[in-house]
């Protein structure tokens, strides 16, 4: 039997439908097509099922929501500023904390590091990244707070302890605590974005600076880093979406108290750890609705930052003319 | 030219059938016309080769006779393809059969990471074809078809990424065969091989031509003039559009072309 | 006057070098940093670990407070069921959702599918789990694994349309065109010749996809909400790893500590397996294709 004899027998009906289904191809685009819509639905009824799930506290509250500071369950008063504040703070630490690590490393990567060195480096920190959240909780708890937050905080508060943000007593778990391990989870992903933005810089750029006699390190201050600004601000960016929502390494050495005190040194609480600690005690519908709250505005929170980031990482990749470092 | 070229002159002229017809062709990418009224015949048992010089429309010429050109978004195409008598533009037309009619050969061998075997298989197993007896028949005749049978008949399992660059085009032009293409295609099927490999190419296509119809597109004169029964000479207008300059039997247009521009590209004086 | 120029130029170059060689000491630096946590971590608890594994760990159910002994098999076999159940939800869509847009990545609906992976991709995984609790366990009105599979679904539903769908783009066009030239409908072409040429950067997708979900506890408390018995029902509660290992390590009791650092040891050890197959498949992948 060949080919030919095989279509010459081919009855003229068979024929016609696979023509009309396009010899299955258009049964499998509907098929393709389908699962698109469905991942874009997914992400639409998360924000939808959020936005309605909290209706009853946005009803009650309103935007006074956000600056409200009492938290209590008993008398049924919800507001978020305590967490609101408690995340902002531990996570614009750890960027503080980590940008420099993280550039460096970047630097380091993709500037300086042999071939053969790069890769190897450049997975261990990547690992970083790969090592759970609840594990980092676990170390946090009983390695580095002891052995590293403790005594730093018992250092800062003696020296510095007249400023509001290092006045005692000195806790073991704290925001600074909570902020020194962010800063650790979100390097990975900071010094990444950063040496994908080093690596899309044009090698020109290098070569001209270091034919005007720069070193080294003045190519990568004074021109490297700004012509790739844009796109580090936005790996940042990713950074900080990232610290937003950690949730358990972030519950387990941060305290969970809900003092308004803006002490480092004092525990604290973040959205991401008062909606992993009540919400299975919710007992009645207000209370669910104002956790879903805090969840709806750390997912309005971390969608723009992500976007915002996006953005800013697209704007170097698309000024780099023709030829680009490989 | 090759002997077996030669030999074949006294059937070159003898009454060929028309197997395909290109009627005034065009094809636009967007608004930029590439090709500009192709007037084409392709004969039966011929080579036909396209010639001309870099950028005048040879691949877009021949990715029109199998509508491989539809991948291209913004391609549009006017006048007429007939294969056979039927115009494979018409509406409602199946482009998955003319593609299985007219096959094609590209210029870097792209055989499946695969086996050897199972890239022979591949197209008769799409039509339904599974039976081992059925599938060794038609995997052995391809091969042996396309010159390549004693070489890899032990090998047969083995991958193909890991035959030469020659065999792998082999390898391409029998999985082609396999499903027993009206015409085949080519596109510079020998320009990525060395001269030896390229002549096992030329040769294989003289035997070829004994059962099916080749239409052949190369930069390369000599091969064009060695190989070919029927050439035809493209060249970009001002427009950047590729016309047919002037299409006959091979002989005749490399020793004495009718068209000066011919002459100038055939002899070197540009291209 | 050339000589004091060149005097002082020569004082300002030194600095120059000093700061050069400094600066670029402390990137390396930052390097080892940034490294020594993972080392660390990895040295403490292989060490804190170790000290309880045993093979009963993994075969026992976790005994009463005070009682030693006792294992984690409940939250083995759960952790197994929500990966496997994450994997069945999340995997085919995702594989077709990523062929359609590796296919037409300019179309408004392949444009908003980049668009779509990248926001699920940021969502917190709290959040996910909230969403998860609101479609699944409110109407079935209890805690269940399938709950927690969607939850872990939804997470590693991006991971699998991305990788995908780069792997796809990193197929040579003339694959496809060999294919479809010799008659083949684009679906076929899809299916028996380009995701095969994808399929190992697909697995290393699906393998970094469940190195991720394997860890993620935040969603499950939510979702799964755990189980001290072994359950193999997915409308049942059910217990996994990480979620294991934060119960123990808030609990008050000592040894409930131990035992945290024992599954932690597990637990990593799997991811950090997982990773590293991945990379190694990638390695042997770009070998495999050069040659």
């Amino acid at each position: 039997m060949t080919v030919r004899a095989r279509m010459a027998r081919q009855p003229e009906w068979r024929r016609r439908v696979g023509r009309i289904v396009g010899h299955g191809d258009r049964p499998f685009s509907a098929l393709i097509v389908m699962a698109t819509l469905a991942v874009l639905a997914i992400v639409a009824t998360i924000g939808y099922e959020l936005w309605r799930n909290s209706a009853l506290a946005r009803a009650a509250y309103g935007w006074p929501f956000l600056w409200t500071t009492t938290w209590d369950p008993v008398f049924q008063r919800f507001g978020a500023l305590p967490f609101i504040l408690g995340t902002l703070q531990t996570s614009l630490l750890a960027l503080l904390l980590a940008v420099p690590v993280s550039l460096g490393i970047a630097i380091f990567l993709s500037e300086l590091a042999p071939a053969w060195l790069r890769a190897p480096l450049g997975f261990l920190v990547e690992l970083l990244a790969a090592v759970p959240s609840v594990i980092y909780g676990l170390w946090g708890l009983y390695v580095l707070i002891p052995t590293i937050v403790q005594p730093t905080a018992t250092i800062l508060n003696r020296g510095l302890g007249f400023l509001p943000l290092f006045t005692g007593p000195v806790y073991g778990p704290s925001r600074l605590a909570a902020s020194l391990i962010l800063a650790i989870m979100i390097t990975p992903t900071i010094s990444a974005v950063s040496r994908d933005v080093f690596r899309a810089i044009p090698q020109s750029q290098r070569e001209a600076s270091l034919a005007l006699g720069a070193t080294q390190w003045e190519t990568i201050w004074r021109v490297l880093i700004p012509y790739g600004l844009s796109g580090i601000l936005g790996a940042v960016i990713l950074g900080l979406g990232r610290a937003l929502g950690e949730t358990m390494a972030v519950t387990m050495v941060i305290g969970n108290n809900l003092d308004l005190t803006p002490s480092l040194l004092h525990p604290g609480y973040t959205m991401a750890s008062i909606i992993v600690n009540e919400f299975t005690e919710a007992t009645y519908d207000l209370y669910l609705h104002a956790l879903v709250e805090i969840g709806l505005i750390l997912f309005v929170l971390t969608l723009l930052l992500n976007l915002l980031a996006r953005l800013l990482v697209w704007s170097v990749a698309r000024r780099v003319p023709q030829e680009v470092r490989a | 030219m090759t002997a077996l070229a030669q030999g074949d002159e006294k059937t070159m002229l003898a009454g060929a059938a028309n197997r395909m017809q290109v009627l005034n062709l065009s094809v636009y990418y967007g608004a930029f016309r590439a090709l500009a009224d192709i007037d084409l015949d392709v004969l039966e048992h011929r080579i036909t080769a396209i010639i001309g010089p870099s950028g005048c429309g040879k691949s877009t010429l021949l990715r029109a006779l199998n509508r491989l050109n539809d991948l291209i978004p913004n391609a549009r195409v006017t006048g007429q393809v007939m294969l056979d008598g039927q115009d494979l533009y018409a509406p409602g037309v199946d482009v998955v059969d003319v593609r299985r009619q007219v096959g094609m050969v590209f210029q870097r061998a792209n055989p499946f990471p695969k086996s050897i075997y199972d890239n022979v298989a591949y197209g008769p197993r799409l039509y339904g074809l599974h039976g081992k007896r059925e599938l060794d028949t038609i995997v052995e005749r391809s091969l042996g078809q396309a010159a390549l049978w004693d070489e890899v008949k032990d090998l047969l399992p083995k991958s193909a990424l890991a035959l030469s660059g020659g065999q792998q085009q082999r390898l391409c032009i029998a999985r082609a065969l396999a499903v027993e293409p009206e015409v085949i295609l080519m596109d510079e099927p020998a320009s990525a091989l060395d001269p030896i490999a390229t002549l096992k190419i030329e040769d294989l296509m003289r035997q070829l031509i004994r059962e099916y119809t080749i239409v052949v597109v190369t930069h390369n004169m000599q091969q064009a003039a060695r190989v070919s029964d029927y050439t035809a000479f493209l060249l970009m207008d001002e427009t950047r559009a590729g016309k047919l300059i002037e299409y006959g039997p091979s002989r005749e247009l490399f020793t004495n072309p009718k068209d000066k521009r011919t002459e100038d590209y055939i002899t070197g004086r540009f291209g | 006057m050339s000589v004091a120029v060149h005097a002082r130029s020569r004082r300002r170059y030194q600095l120059r070098r000093v700061t050069n060689a400094v600066m670029l000491g402390l990137t390396g630096l930052a390097t080892v940093v940034a490294v020594l946590p993972l080392l660390w971590i990895v040295a403490y608890v292989s060490r804190e670990g170790g000290r309880f594994l045993s093979l009963d760990f993994f075969t026992r159910l976790p005994t009463p407070v005070g009682v030693p002994g006792g294992g984690v098999s409940n939250a083995i076999v759960g952790s197994a069921i929500l990966v496997g159940l994450a994997c069945l939800f999340a995997i085919p869509p995702g594989i077709l959702a990523a062929i359609y847009a590796a296919a037409h990545p300019n179309t408004p609906l392949g444009v908003a599918l980049r668009f779509g992976t990248d926001v699920l991709s940021g969502v917190p995984s709290i959040v996910i789990g909230i969403f998860a609790y609101t479609v699944v366990v409110l109407p079935q009105r209890h805690f269940s694994a399938l709950a927690g599979g969607v939850a872990l679904a939804v997470i590693m539903l991006p991971i699998i349309v991305r990788t995908t769908e780069e792997m796809l783009k990193l197929v040579p066009v003339n694959l496809r065109e060999a294919s479809l030239s010799l008659g083949a409908p684009e679906w076929k072409t899809t299916l028996r010749v380009v995701l095969p040429a994808a399929l190992d950067g697909v697995i290393t997708g699906v393998m970094l996809g469940i190195a991720r979900v394997a860890g993620e506890a935040a969603p499950l408390m939510l979702t799964a909400f755990g189980n001290p018995v072994l359950s193999v029902d997915i409308t049942e509660p059910i217990a996994a790893l990480p979620h294991t290992i934060f119960v123990y390590a808030i609990a008050p009791y000592k040894d409930w500590h131990d035992k945290a650092w024992t599954t932690a040891l597990v637990l990593i050890a799997l991811v950090l397996a997982l990773n590293v197959a991945a990379r190694l498949l990638v390695g042997w992948r770009r070998r495999r294709l050069g040659g």
